[in-house]
């Protein structure tokens, strides 16, 4: 325990683990801002995980065939549009279970981008970063904020984008009522199918904001494994946050903390057993839904179809 | 109210409850309005018609995508059968994968029967083979005796995984469907955890390189014995999940307990007051749903197609997601099941072939999900088309 203790105390007061850690986190928070719309819409997107895969190959398919970063995202937020698609499609017009899609989609994806990455091979370079003038000088978290490339900068934009869509306008309304009793928003005049798919859209657009700052400004280079099940991460980051919006950010913060001291705390010399640390969000997750389950409850009609004349 | 209605109604709650299953598209919803004699047979061959159609067009699609990357088709086509069933020997690899995908699928299908969404069978799985690995390698006896002990402590070892969520969904109304996913996960660090330490499944330091995380070898005493027909060698294991497959239909379809079960995924409120404890039925569904990817992941590993006998990293090698979607793919159906099951298995096994054809293996996983994809919308459109004519038919009679 001691030896942990030391070991946290190294980690929070060098420059080099905040910027680490949040190179994860905004990663995570990508995709988890648009996953928290559709789960307050009441659908389970497991196909984040397709969606950030697909949006990072295309990203890394656009830069090197343009050399332009912002061909790059367009490209990567359509591919996440494109799977999104697929899944809104499939399983809110159609009626199929959401998570078969989901699971096939995401094998149909990694199987796609792994055979035309060998094909193609896309040849990418890591994004340059643009230091923010007297911000980035803030000791300790400054460059890990705002000494980044621009595509990281665009999470301060998404995020209150995001909020102000699903607090402030009428279709975010909507999309929380869908999630919450679809019968009820059924009969009150709103197309309950339709509010789902577009909920699903946002998610294919963050997510491909995701993939595509994931290749090029996190890792630099594709391979098949660059997502390596960290959709699902993002997508329990929701969870864990209650599904609130606030707290899916702390999610992602945490959990993007865990990821990278996993790999730093070996680097620094101290013997700490990475995959019990790496455990602790998810059982903290568990317990806090356990413990707090009077409080924090899911949107009521997650996971669950609907189709007009049941129930 | 018409008899008629009342007949639609019962309907209703069947698909709405969460349970995974659509509802099979029974042509004309109510017996009343559905079609008799010439038009059903004009609506089973319109059914198998959709169901081609479908199929040709994702091999197609498939096709296409292998040719405009310069590849031939037809040679990758050719290369999956022969590395699934037309090689010598290879009907037995793919039987040895089948197996475990098979018992996932068993498994999912009694969760979902009593309308839970169990999605954490990778992890179950995981649990279950790292604690054959565990009882395997540690306890000494004769062999059948420390098969035995495996396979039932890797049942036990998944059945307890998911039964942190039974606990946590009976007891705190967490919904099982979360904590089932984030089980996945924490199983896999658990096993990566115990794979580094000695006390618990890494091997001793000697015939492993350093730092190698690797369990010890299962004695060839303790594995599952291999049969050979046909010139085809696979566990004997495979005919204990057929076996298996014929228990769970007879028990869903023609026991007090797989109605009790059946009532319960169609209305859980329903079953409740009919005296079926939703708390004690449902969590046995989920525990034996985790006893089942368990059993798997112990078959798995001394069954030898996975591992060579050993727990590694990432041992599960998606059998558990895939058996999850064998069974969602089967339709919950039990015969249905076993042939997807074996053609999953095929893609599989077919799918080391693949490479000697100068084409990238992956494609197997391309083809895999555009079938999966093709298959889903059949009994979607139907399913849909039926609704909108039981919803007619509701109101024109009101």
């Amino acid at each position: 325990m001691g030896a942990f203790l030391a070991a946290l105390g190294d980690v929070l007061t060098s420059e080099a683990a905040y910027i680490n850690a949040l190179t994860f986190a905004v990663f995570l928070a990508f995709g988890a801002t648009g996953e928290w719309v559709a789960e307050r819409s009441g659908t389970l997107n497991i196909s984040i995980e397709a969606m950030f895969l697909a949006a990072a190959f295309a990203a890394a398919v656009g830069y090197s065939s343009s050399q332009s970063e912002v061909v790059a995202l367009l490209c990567g937020m359509f591919a996440g549009f494109s799977v999104a698609f697929v899944q809104a499609e499939m399983s809110h017009r159609l009626a199929a279970n959401q998570f078969v899609v989901g699971l096939t989609l995401n094998i149909l994806v990694l199987g796609l981008a792994s055979f035309l990455a060998s094909e193609l091979d896309p040849v990418t370079t890591k994004s340059s970063s643009i230091s923010i003038p007297l911000l980035s000088e803030i000791p300790l978290i400054g460059a890990a904020l705002f000494g980044r490339s621009w595509l990281f900068y665009l999470i301060y934009l998404l995020v209150p984008f995001v909020w102000w869509l699903v607090y402030r306008t009428r279709w975010g309304l909507e999309v929380r009522a869908v999630g919450e009793n679809p019968q009820s928003a059924d009969v009150s005049g709103l197309d309950v199918n339709k509010r789902r798919r577009q909920s699903i859209y946002v998610v294919g657009l963050t997510s491909g904001m995701g993939g595509t700052y994931l290749v090029l400004a996190a890792v630099g280079q594709f391979a098949d494994s660059i997502v390596g099940g960290r959709g699902f991460i993002a997508l329990i980051a929701v969870i864990f946050g209650g599904w609130t919006l606030r707290g899916t950010l702390a999610g992602c913060i945490l959990f993007g903390a865990v990821l990278s001291f996993r790999l730093s705390l070996p680097a620094l010399g101290y013997d700490v057993s990475g995959d019990l640390l790496a455990s602790l969000p998810f059982v903290v997750t568990i317990v806090a839904m356990s413990v707090f389950a009077k409080r924090v409850r899911p949107p009521q009609a997650l996971a669950q179809p609907f189709i007009r004349g049941l129930k | 109210m018409t008899t008629g209605f009342e007949s639609a109604d019962i309907d209703h709650g069947a698909a709405s409850s969460p349970d995974m299953s659509e509802q099979p598209p029974r042509s004309g919803g109510s017996g009343r309005l559905g079609p008799t004699g010439l038009a059903r047979i004009i609506s089973a061959g319109e059914v198998v018609g959709l169901y081609a159609l479908c199929i040709v067009a994702a091999l197609l699609l498939s096709a296409l995508i292998v040719q405009l990357t310069g590849g031939d088709s037809l040679a990758v086509f050719s290369a999956l059968l022969d590395g699934s069933i037309r090689g010598p020997g290879r009907i037995g690899e793919t039987l040895g994968v089948m197996g475990p995908l098979l018992i996932v699928a068993l498994g999912a299908i009694i969760s979902n029967r009593a309308g839970l969404v169990n999605i954490g069978q990778e992890g179950q799985l995981f649990i279950g083979a790292a604690f054959a690995t565990y009882v395997g390698t540690r306890i000494g006896g004769p062999g059948p005796v420390v098969i035995l002990a495996l396979l039932v402590s890797s049942a036990i070892g998944g059945a307890l995984w998911a039964g942190i969520a039974a606990a946590l969904k009976y007891r705190r109304n967490v919904p099982e469907v979360l904590t089932t996913l984030l089980l996945v996960t924490v199983a896999a660090q658990l096993a990566g955890y115990g794979l580094k330490n000695q006390w618990l499944l890494l091997a001793p330091p000697e015939g492993r390189a350093n730092r190698q995380q690797i369990s010890q070898q299962l004695d060839p005493d303790s594995r599952i014995p291999l049969v050979t027909m046909f010139g085809n060698q696979f566990p004997i294991s495979v005919f204990f999940a057929l076996g298996g497959a014929a228990l769970v239909a007879f028990l869903l379809a023609r026991t007090v307990w797989g109605f009790r079960l059946r009532a319960l995924g169609h209305n859980e409120r329903t079953a409740q007051r009919a005296g079926v404890a939703a708390s004690r039925y449902g969590a046995g569904a989920l525990l034996l749903g985790g006893g089942f990817a368990g059993l798997a992941g112990g078959i798995m590993l001394a069954g030898g197609d996975f591992g060579n006998y050993t727990l590694v990293p990432g041992f599960p090698a998606e059998i558990g997601w895939t058996g999850l979607l064998v069974a969602l793919v089967g339709r919950q159906r039990v015969f249905a099941t076993i042939i997807v099951a074996f053609i999953f298995a095929g893609l599989r096994t077919g799918s080391g072939f693949v490479a000697a054809t100068g084409v990238e293996r992956r494609i197997t996983d391309v083809v895999q999900g555009l079938l999966v994809l093709a298959l889903l919308i059949p009994p979607a459109l139907l399913f849909l088309r039926q609704r909108r004519r039981a919803m007619a038919a509701r109101e024109s009679r009101t």
